[in-house]
């Protein structure tokens, strides 16, 4: 294999992977060394191929949702919602207020926790023990925000074509409000850790910076191309769930380097608690599934009174929705960039094709760009600010 | 619903033929044959009005089941971050031996997307600097997304299936 | 929240701890109780992230849940000094030389959790690429279900595994070879 021949005779090749405690997780990178000094990084993935793509086609519409789920598993709940989105667009339905708004709280929850957990085991890789049990504290919040909705931690599949699966209960508001009160000292907590912490600056400044073109051209979206200086974020350039009624700032920095990306990340934690708090004054009363009885089981009630409710109901669960026959591609901004839902139907109740347009698979590509150059220790801050996801990557 | 013409349309018909554009949930979709795919990308990303400076996804399709000729279909989906907006390119391609250029000269993004693509589908890009396979191990065999290919369901061995079933071993080297 | 074992009958056998070591009398007894209590007490994991499951392995360690508390909470990221695999995810065929690598780079005595559905059966997906069940690779000593499984159920199959090798029964592995001897004697 040419992977793991030297291109010159006073190189060493090195192999980082698939089990290595810094690759966030089963990434293989193949190195090629010029004493400390990396000549050529070539990243190798598939070691958590999953077959979601193939799995999705013998899925009904709402089996589906659960996989997705399992795909970027920080991000669970935006997944869900790019894959409700696609399957919306295919119906041209639109869900209830109250459902758009409760989808936005808790995807920049999910946000938030995301960069949470990137946040704690980048610090980890590099060292800062303590910042990563503060990190996971704080997750924990969430996490019990999630089962509260769904009564799941990770896995809460609580999004779904057509709304939620069901209003939240009694208390959560509460509960969101203190994370609310709570979260913006938690954050400054962090900050006073790393931000002017001598090590962390040696660490990640100047370290794998990423030219704005090179990163455009590369296919690099999220926090990676706001730290290039792109002020660019699908929330607020092709809004989706009514983020265009939210106001919060894009956080962009142009050092491009890994310091940026960490800036940019915890900077995107504040403007997510910004949108919460504002979804939580508008959240309006009403429904939270579309009243489509073609996409959505009618209420419990109905089932005893009405033939029609009845027959739907038995409809939808043993055929499954039904959108008509076309194709779609849906785009929502995950923490890591945008992730795409192409969905092919043909009329049927389960998808003839999904294809998910992973954030961290464009990205994960510039590693073998920036890393050259580099220190071999660099390489994992490198690696570790580009935040890929592994489930999200190999799909 | 009056159609306006995509601004595309006019640029890309003397340059390709005649191109076929759909409209549907608010996506445009247009038709491009396989031999003038390099050429067509080219004028999307250069064209200033048109300017879709980045390709957001690549993937294909397998219309075995779906009855339609020819079989496979490449799906790009393109971004223009100055005009704010998508436009989806549809390439088919025939059965045997299924082949199309390249656009890796065109955005460096489509490496992994054209390698995902070869890898699960067994489409050849004529022109990719590297073109392994990425998702799979190398000697695998077949490609997984064709949908000839079987999902390859498993029986799963539990206690009261003792004897019924024989779990396969998995092959390591 | 059940923990499943691996169904095999339990046979008491003490273990060797090491080749010259005497296997019975009081001494005997006494040396091999002191080494499962030490064993026991202090399981290395090895630091082994697969997917999902993975990050409920970290939520485990971190501080809520603080595993260090049932003394396993040294993650060790080289095979070579832990002793227990928590295999936490989904196992694709290209991850499963790997992973079968890793496990023969532990030394011995070894045991193996399968950690959530996906590595004890595989979970939601049955296809093409993923192995049905990490025991078709390694000899797993306990099955946790749970999609992913909450971290008390984890921390609880660290519970039981000690629990096991307290009672001096054999590790997955040591049966497995006791098998394969049994086999190759014509038994
Ligand atoms: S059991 Fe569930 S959570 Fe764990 S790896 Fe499998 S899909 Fe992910």
């Amino acid at each position: 294999m040419t992977l793991e021949r030297s291109t010159r005779d006073d190189t060493l090749i090195l192999n980082v992977g698939p089990q290595h405690p810094s690759t966030h997780g089963v990434l293989r990178i193949v190195l090629e060394l010029d004493g400390e000094t990396i000549v050529r990084a070539e990243p190798v993935i598939g070691y958590l191929h999953t077959g979601f793509e193939k799995e999705y086609e013998r899925r009904t519409y709402l089996q589906a949702v659960t996989l997705t789920d399992r795909m970027d598993y920080l991000s669970t709940l935006i997944n869900n919602l790019g894959y409700a989105l696609a399957v919306e667009k295919l119906f041209d339905l639109e869900v209830p207020p109250r459902a758009r708004v409760l989808r936005v709280l808790l995807a920049e929850l999910t946000r938030i926790n995301s960069h949470l957990v990137w946040l704690g085991t980048t610090a980890l890789e590099l060292g800062a023990m303590s910042v990563f049990l503060y990190c996971m504290r704080e997750r924990e919040l969430i996490m019990d925000l999630n089962e509260m909705i769904s009564g799941a931690r990770m896995m809460t599949s609580y999004i779904r074509p057509g709304g939620l699966t069901m209003d939240i209960p009694e208390g959560f508001i509460g509960k969101v409000e203190e994370f609310l009160r709570l979260m913006p000292c938690r954050i400054q907590e962090y900050e006073d850790l790393l931000r002017d912490n001598e090590l962390w600056i040696e660490r990640n400044r100047g370290i794998g910076v990423l030219p704005a073109e090179t990163a455009l051209a590369l296919g690099v979206t999220g926090p990676i191309l706001r730290a290039s200086g792109v002020a660019w974020d699908l929330r607020k350039a092709m809004p989706y769930s009514g983020y265009e009624e939210y106001d919060f700032d894009i956080c962009v920095q142009t050092d491009a380097d890994c310091y940026a990306r960490y800036r940019v990340r915890v900077d995107e934690m504040r403007e997510s608690l910004k949108i919460i708090r504002q979804a939580l004054d508008r959240l309006p009363d009403g429904p939270v599934v579309t009243d489509d009885r073609k996409v959505a089981p009618p209420p419990r009630h109905e089932l005893a009174l009405s033939m029609e409710a009845l027959i739907h109901h038995f409809k939808l669960f043993t055929e499954g929705m039904k959108p008509p026959a076309g194709e779609v591609y849906a785009a929502v901004e995950s923490p890591r960039g945008e992730l795409g839902f192409y969905v092919v139907s043909d009329g049927s109740g389960k998808p003839y094709r999904i294809h998910v347009r992973a954030p961290s698979f464009a990205n994960l590509q510039v590693l073998a760009a920036i890393a050259p150059g580099h220190l071999v220790a660099d390489l994992i801050a490198i690696t570790a600010s580009l935040d890929p996801v592994m489930g999200d990557v190999d799909r | 619903m009056a159609k306006s013409v995509h601004p595309a349309i006019p640029k890309l018909e003397p340059l390709v033929g005649p191109v076929a554009a759909t409209q549907a949930h608010g996506e445009t979709t247009i038709a491009v044959p396989a031999d003038r795919i390099r050429n067509a990308a080219l004028l999307l990303r250069d064209d200033s009005e048109l300017d879709y400076s980045q390709l957001a996804d690549l993937t294909a399709v397998d219309r075995l089941d779906l009855d339609e000729q020819p079989r496979f279909l490449i799906v790009y989906h393109l971004l223009s971050h100055r005009r704010r907006e998508r436009l989806r390119l549809h390439v088919p391609l025939p059965d045997d031996d299924p082949a199309i250029a390249s656009v890796v000269a065109v955005w460096p993004t489509a490496d992994w997307f054209e390698r995902e693509v070869y890898d699960l589908f067994g489409i050849r890009f004529v022109g990719h600097p590297n073109l392994r396979r990425i998702i799979l191990s190398d000697d695998w065999e077949g490609h997984p997304l064709r949908k000839d290919y079987p999902i390859g369901i498993e029986d799963v061995a539990f206690t009261h299936t003792v004897g019924r079933i024989q779990p396969q071993q998995v092959d390591l080297p | 929240m059940g923990v499943a074992g691996n169904g095999r009958p339990a046979q008491a056998v003490p273990l060797q701890l090491h080749q010259g070591a005497p296997r019975s009398g009081a001494l005997g007894l006494l040396l091999t109780k002191v080494a499962n209590w030490g064993r026991k007490s202090s399981l290395w994991p090895m630091t082994f992230g697969l997917a999902c499951c993975a990050i409920e392995m970290m939520a485990a360690s971190a501080s809520r849940y603080d595993l260090a508390r049932f003394g396993a909470e040294v993650f060790r990221a080289s095979p070579r000094q832990a002793d227990l695999m928590i295999v936490s995810g989904r196992v694709a065929r290209k991850m499963a030389p790997v992973l079968r690598q890793l496990y023969d780079q532990m030394p011995e005595p070894k045991w193996v959790i399968a950690m959530g559905d996906c590595a004890s059966c595989g979970g939601v997906f049955s296809n093409y690429t993923i192995v049905q069940g990490v025991d078709r690779i390694v000899p797993v000593d306990i099955y946790v279900p749970g999609c992913p499984p909450r971290p008390e159920a984890l921390i609880e199959a660290i519970v039981k595994l000690q629990e096991k090798i307290a009672r001096g029964e054999p590790s997955a592995a040591e049966q497995a070879r006791l098998a394969a001897a049994a086999v190759r004697a014509g038994v």
